[in-house]
């Protein structure tokens, strides 16, 4: 059966771009921080100033733009997008409008069908951020922070080529991903580095097509599902019930609301907002450094998405095992320089996300709060995979390390951890283990192969732990044979 | 004993800087402060005296002086400043009630730049509000009187500038223009004005009104005076990315030098006509004729799109303006009136805080930059800017300088104009192009109308040439004899 219509979701995004200081003034940037303290006289847009462009916003607005594989402009401008609002201080945003940074990039996710889904980036533009209103409850008053205003931010439009809330989902975890790789912004959804509205609608296969909605306050990536979901619903049901197309309903703006999970009517559109942009006369056009892009481009990192194919391809790694690596560019970078001891990078990966991982996520903590330098876990690993400890006593390894940050050898020589493996003292413990397992040994002997356990479990206890498994396993075998 | 404040600006500098000589800044500023107490009730040319900041001021610099430190070259000399521009401390109005209890936080570029050299701001002078009028008459808080004559208008949007130095109240002060609004007050006032190149002083404090054509621009009696302002100001500023320093090239260099040889275009577009006075267009013929008898060459010529000056202007700065505004909303700062809501808000603060020329020029530029009207106005008024600067471009290929009048007529009745805004936009026609274009040009007295009315002529130069032209203006005088005279009113007070 085929699906009765075909989502269409086009994404754009307003990502805060990570500078110390404002987009066109000297102010900190800065989120949390008491309200109205970040301020000067062109931010505030008091009246005689003037913008000046911060060049490290230009240089970030560059490096994200090749992240997202765009062509870079060589000579762009400033426009003004005019609109009155409390939070906008000068009564106009200084903007890009016909001539944007960067144009026609695209960032690849994964598709829902698994295959690889190329999602085009129409264009991404520099302007500068608004402040905030509050509306206080209760009371006819709002109160305003403008500590935002001209924080650097770049507006990534996406081409409507996503298929689905988790398609949708997708792109906005990678694209969080690609600017947390190429360092250009913390891409925070909670702080409101990076914010979204989802355009959709529906195209059913007679050509209809429902209204173009785009939604706004969508502060996750989980609500930006939930809200592209019920928009969903909600237009097919429109579709369904009045027949309602984009060729008898204007598009509209629907707010999204985290506690029902539905989306509510804001305003509609009935023409273009008239923004009566115009080339911004206190900043002359700008001519883009060919050298300041080259460098950019000789800076950016490899990218998550490559770097997991890398991981799947070179070191044979699981798709997810070299997600969860890639999806944080730190722990990718600890990742490599553990292997550096030598240990397969399967073996590697497999200490990192299992013992490493769970010791840090009981602490809640980052991989910068591994208290020993990365090689000391490939070294470790070489020792469980050289068999000098087995695994078990590999973890004993691990949880002194991290107490006492010494090197693995030295925690395996103090402890007395290295693995026996001379055969006369497995065989000795083995042959312990089935004389104080009679019962135990005739049955493996009647073909009883499940209590070949707790033969294995008393020759391990008889070496201490340190005997070699495969070593004892195959002892016990031939004793029993 | 004549006033220092009629002394040459540098001799008066001079001798506030010398330690040895008994003139201090205070007795200057004491001089300028007792004529604007005496004169400025009848010419309302300030709309702020900063009495005690101005003699504080004047003090610290004796001060320096007496300990031996340099000071610069506007040691003690008194400023008046257009109330359009930033300076710490004082309000800063722009002749609108939108400012009403605004005060700057910080000193416009131009003003740290006078203060560093020595100038001492004595007071913020009236404007027609926002920098929008050519007659100092759409002021908030009243219109400014003509020195020569107090029935007339001082020209503007500067006039209260340009009739503060003209009554001999301070030696120098700064203007703005956007659309000839230093020239046409020099001239209707008889002194020198001067409408630097776009981008050679800062605007950073300078209110802006239409941002591509701001410039601040200094006055003087003479024009060594008004370059001696005008060197203090210029430069490059990081706090303005329009800003840029400008080398002293060769066109400078050969308007500052001797006359013979120098080609004098004379633009058909920039005659005045019919509708203009007859006494103007004989003054502008009596400077031209010296400069030939001196070995100058007179080069006709036509620039076309200059006929296309006022209507280019009238949609490129009120569209500026309609932006440059919007920021003036009752929410932060000014005046407010409460509304329930936020839309009502806005309509009425804004509506009680501007005047008519203001709303008018707001309304052509919100209308000019509208989608469906912005291709036919906004973007072929740009287009045609554009063109005019290539024609400007090739016009300086042939000559050396253009010399016009620098208003159609002398100084006008107060109310002549206040109903008529076309009228009053015509006063424009021979100085908008400038703006348009981006280079510098200066007025300079061009001698007096029969009934005692200062003309003024406006020399013309490529981008870059402004010390050119202010040293061309001063070889000028010494060859017409035409000079600053001090009105009357000014020999009243010593
Ligand atoms: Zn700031």
């Amino acid at each position: 059966m085929t699906a009765p219509f075909r989502v269409i979701v086009g994404m754009e995004v307003h990502l805060q771009l990570r500078t110390r200081t404002k987009a066109f003034c000297a102010c900190r940037v800065a989120y949390g921080d008491e309200p109205n303290t970040h301020l000067c006289p062109v931010c505030l847009g008091l009246p005689g100033a003037l913008p000046v462009l911060n060049a490290e916003a230009l240089r970030l607005g560059v490096r994200t733009g090749l992240a997202l594989r765009c062509a870079i402009a060589a000579r762009t401008k400033w426009d003004r997008k005019n609109y009155f609002y409390p939070d906008l201080p000068k009564g106009y945003q200084i903007s890009q409008y016909d001539k944007p940074l960067c144009a026609s990039g695209f960032l690849e996710i994964d598709a829902d069908d698994g295959t690889t889904k190329r999602v085009r980036i129409r264009r991404a533009h520099l302007e500068e951020d608004t402040g905030k209103s509050f509306h206080v409850a209760g009371t006819k008053h709002s109160r305003i922070d403008l500590n935002r205003c001209g924080t650097p931010l770049l507006e990534i439009v996406s081409e409507p080529d996503l298929a689905s809330a988790d398609e949708a989902a997708r792109y906005l975890e990678e694209l969080r991903k690609v600017v947390a790789y190429a360092g250009t912004s913390d891409g925070n959804m909670q702080e409101g580095n990076l914010r979204c509205e989802p355009n959709v609608n529906l195209v059913y296969p007679n050509g209809d097509r429902t209204p173009i909605v785009e939604v706004k306050n969508v502060n996750s990536v989980s609500n930006v599902a939930r809200a592209i979901r019920f928009e969903v619903a909600r237009q097919d049901a429109e579709y369904r019930a009045h027949g309602r197309t984009m060729a008898n309903t204007p598009r509209s703006t629907r707010g999204f609301d985290d506690a029902t999970g539905e989306t509510v009517h804001q305003r509609t559109k009935e023409s273009a907002d008239d923004y009566r942009y115009f080339p911004e006369p206190d900043l002359p056009p700008l001519d883009v450094d060919p050298a300041l892009v080259e460098a950019e481009r000789a800076a950016l990192p490899e990218l998550p998405r490559a770097r997991r194919t890398r991981y799947v391809e070179a070191f044979g790694l699981s798709a997810y095992d070299a997600g969860v690596l890639t999806a944080d560019r730190r722990v990718a970078d600890w990742y490599e320089q553990a292997l550096v001891a030598g240990a397969s990078p399967k073996g590697v990966a497999n200490w990192l996300t299992g013992e490493v991982f769970a010791r840090l996520n009981a602490e809640s903590r980052g991989i910068e709060a591994v208290p020993f330098p990365p090689a000391r876990l490939g070294e470790l690993t070489a020792l469980v995979e050289g068999k000098t400890v087995n695994a078990q006593a590999g973890k004993q390894v691990l949880r002194t390390m991290w107490e006492s940050g010494e090197a693995p050898k030295d925690v395996v020589a103090r402890l007395g951890l290295a693995q026996v493996s001379d055969p006369g003292a497995v065989k000795a413990a083995c042959e312990a283990a089935i004389a104080a397992e009679p019962n135990a040994a005739a049955a493996v002997r009647a073909g009883k192969l499940e209590a070949f356990g707790r033969l294995m479990g008393a020759a391990m206890k008889a070496l201490k732990g340190k005997g070699d498994p495969a070593a004892v396993k195959a002892t016990l075998t031939d004793l029993l044979r | 004993m004549a006033s220092p404040l009629d002394l040459p600006v540098a001799e008066l500098a001079a001798c506030v800087a010398d330690p040895r000589d008994p003139l201090r800044a205070a007795d200057v500023v004491d001089a300028s402060l007792r004529r604007i107490a005496a004169l400025d009730g009848r010419l309302h040319a300030f709309l702020h005296v900063d009495d005690a900041g101005a003699r504080r001021a004047a003090a610290d610099l004796d001060d320096r002086v007496a300990r031996g430190e340099a000071v610069g070259p506007l040691a003690g000399v008194p400023l008046a400043v257009k109330d359009n521009l930033a300076v710490a401390g004082l309000p800063l109005t722009c002749a609108s009630k939108v400012l009403g209890g605004y005060v700057a936080p910080r000193d416009a570029t131009v003003i740290a730049r006078a203060k560093a050299a020595g100038a001492i701001v004595v007071g913020k002078t009236n404007l027609d509000e926002f920098a929008m009028g050519s007659s100092t008459e759409n002021s908030a808080f009243g219109a400014s009187r003509n020195p020569y004559d107090l029935a007339r208008v001082p020209g503007g949007s500067s006039g209260g500038s340009a009739a503060a130095v003209a009554a001999g109240l301070v030696p120098l002060a700064l203007g703005s223009e956007t659309g000839g609004s230093v020239r046409q007050p020099a001239s209707l006032c008889g002194i020198v004005g001067h409408k630097p190149t776009y981008g050679r002083v800062s605007r950073n404090g300078l209110v802006a009104f239409a941002s591509s054509l701001d410039q601040v621009g200094p006055f003087g009696r003479s024009a060594e005076d008004t370059a001696a302002l005008q060197r203090v100001i210029e430069g490059a500023d990081p706090l303005d990315a329009t800003s840029r320093a400008f080398p002293d090239g060769p066109a400078a260099a050969r308007l500052a030098g001797d006359l013979a040889g120098l080609r004098v275009g004379v633009v058909e577009e920039l005659e005045v006509g019919a509708t203009g006075d007859p006494e103007v267009v004989a003054a502008v013929e009596r400077v031209r004729a010296a400069l030939v008898a001196r070995g100058a060459t007179l080069v006709r010529l036509s620039v076309p799109l200059m006929k296309a000056g006022i209507p280019v202007y009238y949609v490129v700065a009120p569209a500026e303006c309609s932006s440059n505004l919007a920021r003036f909303d009752g929410i932060r700062y000014g005046a407010r009136v409460d509304a329930p809501e936020l839309d009502a808000l806005y309509a009425r603060s804004r509506d009680a805080g501007f005047g008519a020329e203001v709303k008018r020029r707001i309304l052509l530029g919100t209308f000019a930059l509208s989608a469906g009207y912005a291709d036919a106005f906004y973007k072929r008024a740009m287009s045609l800017r554009g063109a005019l600067r290539e024609q400007m471009t090739a016009a300086f290929a042939r000559c050396d300088v253009l010399v016009s009048a620098t208003s159609p007529f002398p100084a006008f009745r107060a109310g002549e104009k206040a109903g008529d805004p076309l009228a009053m936009y015509l006063c424009d026609v021979l100085t908008v192009t400038a703006n348009l274009a981006g280079g510098p040009a200066v007025s300079v007295p061009a001698g007096r109308t029969r009934a005692g009315l200062p003309v003024g002529v406006q020399l013309w130069g490529p981008d870059g040439s402004d010390l050119g032209l202010l040293a061309l203006g001063a070889t000028l005088r010494g060859a017409t004899g035409l000079a600053y005279e001090a009105p009357a009113l000014a020999r009243e007070v010593p």
